[in-house]
C-alpha cells in the first residue's frame, strides 16, 4: 500500500499535468463547439469557416491589445487582451453579419442543400484564412501580459511540503472563468429571453416558428452575433492559454467538430460536455504515466518505459476514435442531436 | 453556333483558351516554368478526377484527400527507395510480429465480440481485449522501431523499400489508398454527409500524423529526397551524344552563324537549357497517359448502366434503394475507386518532386484546393474535372507573381522604408487563398454547376 504522501504527490502530479489543462482546453473546445451547434442548430450547415473565425476574432484582439500596450493603457495584473476583447468581438460580428449578407443569404433564399452550404463555408474558411495570414502573417505571436502565475510550483512545494509541484497559471483560471459566465450567460438568453425563445422555436421547427411570426432574418443576425462572440472569446482564451497561429487554429476545426457531434449537433449543452470529453481523453491519452505509476506503485513494479498510450503527434487520433465510437453506437450523439 | 455557350462546342473552346494561357506563359515566362506547371496541373486533374467519382457520380463528400495522396507518396517511397538490409535484420522481425499481432488480435476480438452473444458485460470484454491487443502489438512495436530508427539514423534509419521501378509505386500508391478507403468507407460511409465530412477530415490528419512521426517507415520529418526517376537524369543527357546532336538539329540556325568557342559556349547553354526541358516533357508524356487511361476509364464507367446507377443513387437514395439497389455496397465501391485514383496522383507527385516531405502535407493545399477545382470545373463532368484541376493549378501558380505585382504597384506611391509597404509586399504570397475563395464563391453563385457542367442523356 502506497503512503500517504505518495499519493497526495500522485494527485498533485495528474492535476498540474492532467487535470488542469483538460479544463482549460476543454472550456476552450466547449465554447467553440458551442458556435458550431448554434449555427448548426439554427443556420442548418457545419460551418468549416468556425476555426478560422476564431483565428480572426482573435487577431482583430490582438491588433487591438497591441494599439493599447503601445499607448500604455494596462489591465492592472490581467492580460490586456481582455479590455480589447469587446473591440474584437464587434470586429468579428461584423465581418460575420458582412459574410451572410453578401454569401450565405443567397442560398438560404434558394433553399441550397446543406451540402451547398457547407462548400459554400469552405469558401469562406479559404477568404478568412488568406485574411488573417496577410493581416497579421503565418507565424506564432505572443500577446499575453500582465500577471502569468497565480502561484508558482516552486511556491506550492514550499507552502505544502510534498516533492510535487503544482502551478495555476492565471490563464488557466481566466479560462476557465470566462467559460463559465459566458456559458451561464448564453443559457440564460436561450432560456429566459423572448429572442433566446425563438431561437430555439426556429431551431425545434422552422415551419411552425415562421408561421407563428417570428422574424427569421432577427434570429439569423443574433445567431451569426452569437457566434462571433464564442469564437472570438474561444480564440483570445485559446490564444492566450497557448499562443496565437493560423494554423493551428484551422486545425483545431476537428477537435471542435467532434465535441459538438459527440454532443449531438445542435445542442448547447451536448457541446460542452462533448468539450470536456475530447478535451480529457485528449491530454489522459497522451500523457506520460511513468511517474503517476512511481508513485503509487510498490518500488519493485515500477515501470521501465514511459507509459505513454498514444504520442502527443497523435491526439487528433484521439477525437477521431472518440467521434467515430460515439457515432457507431449513438448516431445522433449523446444528447440526441438533430438531423438534417 | 455560339461557341461557348453550344455544349459540344464549349469544352474545346475552354481547353482552348486553357492552352492558350500555358502558352501565354511558356512565351512570356519561359517553356520551363510552364511545362512545370502543366506536370502539377496534369497531377491535379486526376486528383480531381477521383473528387469527381466521389462527389460528382455518387455525392459522397471526402475532406480527407490529403490523407489518400500522401499514402500514394508513401507508397513511392516504399516501392522505389534500396532496401535496408541491417535495419531489416535488426527489427524487421519485431515489427512483423507487431504486425502479425496487431491483425491476428484484432481477428481474435472481432471474434470473441461475436461469440460472446448475449451474454452480460459483452462491451466490455471487447474493450479489454482490445487493449490487451494494443498493449502486445506496442511490446513488439517499441523494441523494433528503436533499432530500426538507431541504424545509421542521419542516412537511414527506415526499414528502406523495395527497390523496384518507381513508377510501378503510381500502382500500389492506388492499392494503398484503396485499402485505406475501404476500412474508413466500411466504419464511416453510414453516416450522415456532413459527419464523413468530419470523419474524412481526422483520417487525413491521422494518416499524415502517422507518416510524420513513424520513422522507421518513411523517415517521417527526415523526409527521404533522391527517389528512383522514371525519366532521364539532365545531368546524363547534357553527356549523351544523340541529346547533343538532336539540340544542334533543331538550333541549326542560330548555330550555323557562329564558329570555334562561341558555337560550343552557345551549345553547351542550350543543350543545358533543353536537357531541363526534355525531362520535364518526359514527365508531361507519361503523367498525360495516365490521366487519359484514367479519364477513358472514369468515362466508360459514367456512361454505363453502373454509372446511371450510382447517378440515380445520388439523385435519390431513397428510391433507387426501393428499386433495389444496395446504396451501401455502391457507395463503399465509389469511395475505394476514387480515393484509389487520389492515391495513383500521390504517388505521382512524389515522383515528379523526387522527395517524400510529409511536413508539407497541408489540408488548404492537399485538400480544399481540389475541392475548389471539382467545383469549379464542373462536377459530375469528368472532362470539367480536367479542366478545374488544370485552370485553379494555373491560377494557384499565377496568383502570386500576380499578387506581388499588384502590391507592389498599390504600394509604389509608399516611402520604400515604410513599414506598410513591406509588410503589404511581403504578405502578398496569402493572396492566392483569398483569390481561391473568391474564385469558389463567384462559382457556386453564379455558375453552380461548374464551367462545364454535367450532361446526362436525357437533357
Amino acid at each position: 500500500m502506497p503512503e500517504l504522501i505518495d499519493l497526495l504527490n500522485a494527485l498533485v502530479l495528474m492535476t498540474n499535468y492532467v487535470i488542469l489543462p483538460a479544463l482549460t482546453y476543454g472550456s476552450q473546445l466547449a465554447l467553440g463547439a458551442l458556435g458550431v451547434t448554434l449555427v448548426f442548430g439554427i443556420l442548418r450547415f457545419s460551418n468549416f469557416a468556425h476555426g478560422d473565425t476564431m483565428a480572426f476574432g482573435a487577431m482583430a484582439t490582438i491588433l487591438v491589445t497591441w494599439w493599447f500596450q503601445s499607448m500604455g493603457i494596462s489591465f492592472g495584473p490581467l492580460p490586456t487582451a481582455l479590455l480589447a476583447l469587446p473591440f474584437g468581438i464587434a470586429v468579428t460580428a461584423l465581418f460575420v453579419l458582412g459574410t451572410d449578407k453578401f454569401v450565405y443569404k443567397h442560398y438560404r433564399g434558394i433553399g441550397a442543400k446543406p451540402i451547398t452550404i457547407v462548400m459554400v463555408s469552405v469558401g469562406v474558411m479559404f477568404i478568412m484564412n488568406g485574411l488573417v495570414r496577410f493581416i497579421i502573417g503565418p507565424s506564432d505571436q505572443r500577446f499575453a501580459d500582465g500577471v502569468r502565475f497565480i502561484f508558482k510550483a516552486r511556491e506550492f512545494k514550499a507552502w505544502s511540503g510534498l516533492s510535487e509541484g503544482l502551478a495555476l497559471r492565471s490563464s488557466q483560471v481566466i479560462t476557465i472563468v470566462i467559460a463559465i459566465a459566458l456559458v451561464a450567460a448564453l443559457f440564460w438568453f436561450l432560456q429566459k429571453t423572448k429572442t433566446g425563445k425563438a431561437m430555439r422555436a426556429f431551431s425545434d421547427n422552422e415551419n411552425l416558428a415562421l408561421l407563428s411570426g417570428i422574424d427569421p432574418d432577427k434570429i439569423v443576425r443574433i445567431t451569426w452575433i452569437l457566434a462571433a462572440v464564442l469564437a472570438t472569446v474561444a480564440g483570445v482564451l485559446y490564444g492566450l492559454d497557448k499562443s496565437f497561429k493560423p494554423f493551428v487554429y484551422f486545425q483545431l476545426l476537428l477537435p471542435i467538430f467532434a465535441a459538438a457531434i459527440v454532443g449531438g449537433l445542435g445542442k448547447p449543452m451536448g457541446a460542452i460536455a462533448g468539450g470536456f470529453i475530447i478535451a480529457f481523453s485528449e491530454v489522459a491519452i497522451t500523457y506520460v504515466y511513468k511517474k503517476f505509476l512511481i508513485y503509487l506503485l510498490p518500488p519493485d513494479m515500477e515501470p521501465d518505459s514511459l507509459v505513454q498510450l498514444l504520442a502527443t503527434e497523435y491526439k487528433f487520433a484521439v477525437s477521431f476514435v472518440i467521434l467515430v465510437l460515439v457515432l457507431l453506437v449513438k448516431p445522433t450523439g449523446l444528447f440526441k442531436g438533430k438531423v438534417v | 453556333m455560339n461557341p461557348l455557350t453550344n455544349p459540344t462546342l464549349r469544352p474545346y473552346t475552354v481547353f482552348g483558351i486553357m492552352a492558350a494561357l500555358l502558352i501565354f506563359v511558356g512565351t512570356t515566362q519561359s517553356w520551363g516554368v510552364s511545362l512545370t506547371i502543366i506536370n502539377m496541373c496534369i497531377i491535379s486533374a486526376i486528383m480531381t478526377l477521383g473528387v469527381n467519382i466521389q462527389w460528382g457520380y455518387a455525392g459522397l463528400f471526402n475532406v480527407g484527400i490529403m490523407g489518400f495522396c500522401a499514402l500514394g507518396g508513401a507508397a513511392a517511397v516504399l516501392v522505389s527507395s534500396d532496401p535496408v538490409a541491417e535495419a531489416q535484420s535488426a527489427g524487421g522481425t519485431g515489427m512483423a510480429l507487431a504486425l502479425l499481432s496487431l491483425v491476428g488480435g484484432c481477428a481474435l476480438v472481432f471474434i470473441l465480440h461475436k461469440l460472446w452473444g448475449t451474454r452480460p458485460l459483452r462491451k466490455s470484454v471487447t474493450f479489454i481485449a482490445a487493449l490487451a491487443v494494443y498493449f502486445l502489438a506496442r511490446h513488439f512495436y517499441d523494441p523494433a522501431s528503436a533499432a530500426i530508427e538507431a541504424v545509421n539514423p542521419a542516412k537511414t534509419g527506415f526499414l528502406g523499400g523495395l527497390g523496384l521501378p518507381v513508377a510501378f509505386s503510381w500502382l500500389v500508391g492506388g492499392l494503398f489508398a484503396a485499402g485505406a478507403a475501404w476500412l474508413i468507407g466500411k466504419v464511416t460511409l453510414g453516416l450522415r454527409t456532413d459527419y464523413l465530412a468530419i470523419a474524412t477530415l481526422g483520417i487525413a490528419e491521422i494518416i499524415v500524423a502517422l507518416l510524420k512521426n513513424e520513422e522507421w517507415l518513411t523517415r517521417g520529418a527526415k523526409n527521404v529526397t533522391g527517389l528512383d526517376r522514371p525519366v532521364p537524369y539532365e545531368l546524363d543527357l547534357q553527356q549523351a551524344n544523340w541529346f547533343i546532336e538532336l539540340v544542334t538539329k533543331f538550333n541549326a540556325d542560330l548555330l550555323s552563324g557562329l564558329a570555334g568557342d562561341e558555337r560550343s559556349a552557345v551549345l553547351k547553354s542550350l543543350v543545358m537549357d533543353a536537357s531541363g526541358i526534355f525531362v520535364k516533357l518526359c514527365y508531361a508524356g507519361l503523367f498525360l497517359a495516365v490521366l487519359l487511361i484514367l479519364f477513358a476509364l472514369a468515362q466508360l464507367a459514367l456512361n454505363s448502366p453502373w454509372g446511371r446507377m450510382v447517378r440515380a443513387i445520388r439523385d435519390n437514395e431513397t428510391a433507387a434503394g426501393a428499386m433495389g439497389k444496395n446504396v451501401k455496397a455502391r457507395h463503399l465501391q465509389i469511395f475505394v475507386i476514387g480515393s484509389a485514383v487520389v492515391g495513383i496522383a500521390g504517388a505521382m507527385m512524389t515522383t515528379l518532386d523526387g522527395q517524400f516531405t510529409p511536413g508539407t502535407y497541408n489540408p488548404l493545399r492537399y485538400t480544399f484546393l481540389i475541392w475548389v477545382m471539382v467545383i469549379v470545373g464542373g462536377s459530375g463532368n469528368n472532362l470539367g474535372s480536367i479542366l478545374g484541376g488544370f485552370l485553379v493549378w494555373f491560377i494557384w501558380i499565377e496568383a502570386e507573381p500576380l499578387g506581388n505585382w499588384m502590391m507592389s504597384v498599390v504600394t509604389s506611391g509608399l516611402d520604400p522604408a515604410s513599414e506598410l509597404r513591406n509588410h503589404l509586399i511581403g504578405s502578398a504570397q496569402y493572396m492566392r487563398l483569398m483569390v481561391m475563395g473568391g474564385v469558389l464563391l463567384i462559382v457556386l453563385r453564379f455558375s453552380p454547376s461548374g464551367i462545364l457542367p454535367e450532361r446526362s442523356g436525357h437533357k
